[in-house]
């Protein structure tokens, strides 16, 4: 009996090993497109020697620059716009990082059915509103003001 | 006894080295500054030697944050964000994604395990992960030195946290309040050191939920990761075994981290030339800091790391006050 219960939920059991999965293929492909990134197999959107010069009039590199100038200085499209420019060597990497980011958004979708099935209602009204959350956050709708 | 006391030089090698590189690297001021449109490049130094350096800086950290008892996200933000040329937006967006990616590589084996327990993580992730969306989005609104400014109070804080606050292995928990018995947070796993099974309930519910709003707003505000607070809620407050409260946090950091980490990507705070480096970087030097750690537990190692955080600390905080530029 006790064996039972000191092992982990089936639902935890399928979190994990969507999570196992997922991981691995998100670093790999975090690593071989770095790679083909800093090698210069493919063309960088922001010329890679750049990033560290310092602009005329100004005292801090490109790099150094609040995320908003950057993104203006180099025209660089914000939210999901980065798709548009998946060809290039620096936004290629966004396939890992946002494959590393939608990580949790899938594994609480594969447990929703097993949650359901339990019948465990409070728990899959807040791994629904997880799932909301999560999506909302990845939307791209919500802005912060920058300075 | 020989392995320790070598283990412990080495330790106290790292760190001096790294206190060391980390007063030599040129500090450049951060972002607010107009910008012209035509760069002259002005720097001798070529651009693939800050990437480099940032690899063996955050190899290094790997191995203390192992060693230290503390997440990578609370080393790599004050230390990058104090020393190396590069603005503390990309820094914070870079130190969530390097939590994060710690949090899903230890996530399985923990829930595996049953360490890591997802019936006390869902409930308290949805809270911690809505606050860090209002953090990461407060975060990037705020200027620079104030961001900082803050830091390095916080910084100070986690410094006087992990330098006082005791831990309980097995905290009692008299009665389990309403809420977790209505959401039947519980549970058994087997602690080795005792060879049984120990059962744990949690207390306190809906006092620790609402610290975890605070502990989201700010992860997502310095792209820290949260370990260092999530670990006392969980264990003191609300009365998880320590092994529970550890996992169990490590593991929540892989769904806080990730809602913050959307709205910096989505503000274009992630530059790849930060996040691969360190996450790489910090990954192998944990696993080096895990083969140290199965060898010898130097005691010395947490007051090296509450010494480079204190540093680190003042440093974001004077950088954010104008002292030390």
């Amino acid at each position: 009996m006790t064996e039972d219960r000191n092992k982990a939920s089936e639902e935890q059991l399928a979190y994990a090993g969507v999570l196992s999965i997922g991981m691995w293929i998100g670093l790999a492909l975090l690593i071989v497109t770095f790679i083909a990134y800093v090698s210069g197999l493919l063309p960088s959107y922001v010329p890679i020697e750049k990033l560290s010069e310092v602009p005329q009039g100004s005292t801090v590199p490109y790099w150094g620059m609040r995320a908003h100038e950057f993104n203006e200085t180099f025209n660089v499209p914000t939210g999901w716009g980065w798709v548009s420019i998946i060809g290039k060597g620096d936004y290629l990497n966004f396939v890992g990082i946002a494959m590393l980011g939608g990580l949790s958004i899938l594994c609480y979708l594969v447990i929703l059915p097993i949650l359901i099935r339990k019948k465990d209602t409070s728990y899959v009204v807040i791994a629904i509103l997880e799932v909301a959350v999560l999506v909302l956050a990845a939307s791209g709708i919500l802005k912060s003001g920058g300075h | 006894m020989v392995n320790s006391k070598k283990i412990l030089k080495i330790s106290q090698i790292i760190f001096f080295s790294l206190l060391v590189l980390s007063l030599s690297l040129p500090a450049f001021a951060s972002g607010g500054q107009e910008v012209a449109k035509e760069a002259v490049p002005t720097s001798t130094t070529p651009w693939w030697v800050w990437p480099l350096v940032l690899f063996v800086v955050t190899f290094v950290l790997g191995i203390l944050a192992v060693l230290g008892g503390v997440g990578g996200g609370v080393l790599f933000v004050p230390i990058v964000g104090g020393f190396f040329p590069f603005s503390i937006d990309f820094v914070r967006g870079a130190g969530l994604l390097v939590a994060l990616a710690g949090a899903l590589a230890a996530g399985p084996g923990l829930l595996k395990r049953n360490l890591a327990s997802l019936r006390l993580a869902i409930p308290v992730a949805l809270i911690a992960s809505s606050a860090a969306i209002v953090g990461a989005m407060i975060g990037l609104a705020l200027k620079p030195n104030v961001v900082n400014i803050l830091l390095g109070a916080t910084i100070l804080l986690i410094v006087l946290i992990m330098a006082t606050a005791k831990k309980s292995d097995f905290p009692k928990v008299p009665k389990p309040d309403n809420l977790s018995q209505s959401l039947a947070i519980m549970g058994i796993y087997r602690e080795e050191s005792l060879g049984q099974d120990v059962e744990w309930h949690i207390h306190r519910t809906p006092q620790g939920l609402a610290l975890f709003i605070v502990i989201g707003i700010m992860a997502g505000m310095f792209g820290l990761g949260a370990g260092w607070a999530n670990v006392p809620v969980l264990n003191l407050l609300m009365g998880a075994p320590l092994k529970i409260s550890v996992a169990t946090s490590k593991f929540l950091l892989s769904i806080t981290d990730t809602s913050a980490a959307w709205v910096y990507l989505n503000q274009g705070a992630v530059l790849p030339m930060i996040v691969v480096p360190s996450i790489v970087g910090i990954m192998l030097g944990s696993m080096v800091g895990v083969k140290i750690l199965a060898r010898a537990k130097p005691k010395a190692i947490k007051w090296m790391v509450i010494g480079l955080l204190l540093f680190a600390g003042l440093r974001a905080l004077l950088k954010g006050l104008g002292i030390w530029k």
